[in-house]
């Protein structure tokens, strides 16, 4: 089975993010780690095929400093990598995004593509749908659990007021929840072997992309301005000294909440 | 006037909150259309005339539930294609920006997501507000290719009535083999009891970690009953099984954005943060005076919650009685 992971390379959450004049992030003064979510979809890929055979394709799309991340994920056990990089591709709003992810996935081949449910930077959650509605594969999105059985996949989607079990045939777009699994860490021969393992690098010619449907001057979407929000005034913090219910309920009546 | 499409969402003929504060913002775009995918829109015709719907445009077919997502965003691609409306509003749920996913990439438009407030910009077009980097940065966004698809968070913009015919339109739709890959097979929905729904509600009482099991848990729903409150939970509580996984709120649970927010026994990680920082006032109790969700909180209290809680409760409840 030719399992594909979509790995993207995000800052860092843990530090101060800043945007750039043109209101898009400034991912370039930041350090770069793989989007929390795709942890989990690596590890559901590696997991497949354990369990099934096969071999997990990495798959970015990203500046070069993204080979970072690659190598990280090949250091979990993935067998080889994809990395589409072209500087026409810098700024892309998702519709982008996911028009290049579709056709490296076409020219990589695939019977199951897995992604992460959301990225921490973009957060809006819409490339795997997206992916799914370019391949034209079934969507079984929002998973906490994968069962694959034959050519047939079965996921628990999670909704918005409970789960929903979802079935398919293969080929299929899938993306994950952090309920799924637990990723597991590089071990030290992991990482030795990482180092010799294949990246085949593409560019948008390669992929036959063109560079006008690509990139912040081509986005479908523009950023009209932005403010700092006034920062939350510092609050009142009290230590309870047997009346912290009581101090509660007051603030909370002085609100009119009660 | 330009038509603007509304996506409802309904449960057994009932209109979601989210879909009236859609129709707020719509009716600032253009005339609002509703666009009702599944049964249950007479029962629903009522409420969206009450807030301006002037049509509704109903496919009444079992596919919407038995096939994931695909079938409401051929729905809609549909409807572009014949009214051609000024902008599509969706809710803002995972579902929602699904939807809105797939139909930008059928209609080659721009989709913009959790959207806190839609207005008309100086050329007409909408211009949507979205927070950023946890809610320290509002970005203001348009569409420029076409048609503007926005995903609107609930609980974002208040509802406003405002009368509208509501004429009920039948669509004929069928969805197409490529939008019948994906089938349903089981629905599960967890019990939410009589408790508002978490991402409508103008109260929620969170508890984390600090709660220390199923059983400590329920003094969070003590509060929340106490206040009339829905009920969140943190990453922490959910894994390890405390409260159902619906009730997670932060980057990967649900965002909500009530009136108040009370996050009890619960650190502030970065990612719970994400999906509570818009919440206009937020109530902190954690014993650790250096927990970070006392640096977003506007009153906090240090203390053992099992003390500080039902003491609040207490106290509510009497002030209930006056
Ligand atoms: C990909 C990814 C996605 C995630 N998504 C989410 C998400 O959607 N939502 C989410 O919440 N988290 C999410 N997390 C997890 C997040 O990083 C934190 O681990 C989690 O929020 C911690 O939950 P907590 O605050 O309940 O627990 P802790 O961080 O352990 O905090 C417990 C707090 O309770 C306090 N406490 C203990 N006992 C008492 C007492 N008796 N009285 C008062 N206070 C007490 C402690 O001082 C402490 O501050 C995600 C993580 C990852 C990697
Ligand atoms: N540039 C990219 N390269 C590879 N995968 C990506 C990229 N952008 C998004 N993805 C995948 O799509 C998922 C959802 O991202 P998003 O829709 O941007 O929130 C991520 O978890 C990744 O798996």
């Amino acid at each position: 089975m030719n399992i594909v992971v979509c790995v993207k390379q995000v800052p860092d959450t843990a530090v101060e993010r800043t945007l750039t004049g043109a209101g898009t992030l400034d991912r370039a003064s930041l350090d770069g780690l793989i989007n929390e979510l795709d942890e989990y979809a690596i590890e559901e890929g590696l997991k497949i095929a354990e369990a099934h055979g096969g071999e997990v394709t990495i798959l970015s799309v990203g500046p070069e400093k993204a080979s970072e991340s690659i190598r990280k994920a090949l250091s979990m056990g993935a067998d080889k990598a994809v990395h589409v990089v072209d500087d026409a591709i810098a700024g892309s709003d998702a519709l982008a995004t996911s028009l290049v992810l579709a056709e490296a996935v076409k020219a990589t081949g695939f019977d199951l593509v897995i992604l992460g449910s959301e990225s921490t930077d973009a957060r809006t959650g819409v490339v795997p749908a997206m992916l799914a509605e370019r391949l034209g594969v079934p969507q079984l999105t929002l998973s906490s659990k994968v069962d694959i059985d034959g050519t047939d996949v079965t996921v628990r989607r999670v909704s918005d007021d409970g789960y929903d079990t979802v079935t398919a045939s293969l080929p299929a777009v899938v993306s994950v929840v952090e309920k799924i699994n637990e990723p597991r860490y590089p071990s030290f021969k992991g990482i030795m072997a990482a180092k010799k393992k294949p990246v085949r690098t593409l560019t948008l010619t390669d992929l036959s992309v063109d560079a006008s449907a690509v990139g912040l001057a081509n986005a479908a979407t523009e950023v009209a301005d932005f403010a700092a929000r006034p920062p939350r005034a510092a609050g009142e913090i009290v230590t309870d000294e047997g009346d912290g219910g009581t101090r509660v309920a007051a603030f909370l009546a002085g609100r009119k909440f009660i | 006037m330009a038509e603007v499409l509304v996506l409802a969402e309904h449960a057994g003929g009932e209109v979601k909150k989210v879909t009236v504060e859609l129709l707020t913002a719509a009716r600032r775009l253009g005339e609002p259309s509703v666009v009702w995918a599944g049964e249950g829109a007479q029962e629903g015709r009522a409420r969206l005339a009450e807030f301006g719907a002037a049509k509704v445009y109903v496919a009444d077919s079992g596919e919407f539930a038995e096939f994931v997502v695909a079938p409401k965003a051929e729905l809609l691609a549909q409807l572009v294609g014949s009214a051609s409306p000024a902008a599509v509003l969706v809710a803002g749920t995972t579902e929602g920006k699904e939807i809105a996913g797939r139909l930008a990439v059928k209609t080659g438009s721009g989709v913009l997501t959790d959207a806190v407030d839609v207005t008309a910009g100086p050329d007409g077009a909408p211009v949507a507000e979205q927070p950023n980097f946890g809610g320290a940065i509002t970005v203001r966004s348009r569409v420029r290719t076409g048609t503007p698809i926005i995903a609107v968070r609930p609980n974002a913009i208040s509802a406003e009535p405002s009368e509208g015919a509501a004429e009920i339109v039948a669509v004929d739709f069928t969805a197409s083999e490529a939008a019948r890959l994906a089938k349903v097979t089981e629905h599960v929905t967890a019990e939410k009891g009589a408790r508002p729904e978490l991402t409508e509600a103008q109260i929620v009482v969170s508890g984390g970690r600090g709660t220390g099991s199923a059983e400590g848990f329920k003094v969070i729903e003590e509060l929340a009953d106490a206040l009339g409150a829905a009920v969140g939970a943190s990453r922490a509580v959910t894994d390890a099984g405390w409260y159902p996984h619906a009730f997670q709120v932060g980057q990967t649970g649900k965002t909500v954005s009530p009136q108040l927010y009370m996050a009890v026994g619960i650190s502030g990680a970065i990612q719970h943060r994400a999906g509570m920082q818009t919440s206009k006032t937020i109530i902190a109790v954690n014993k650790d005076p250096e927990a970070p969700i006392f640096e977003i909180a506007d009153f906090g209290v240090v203390g053992d919650l099992f003390k500080v809680v039902p003491q609040l409760v207490e106290e509510v409840s009497k002030r209930r009685q006056l």
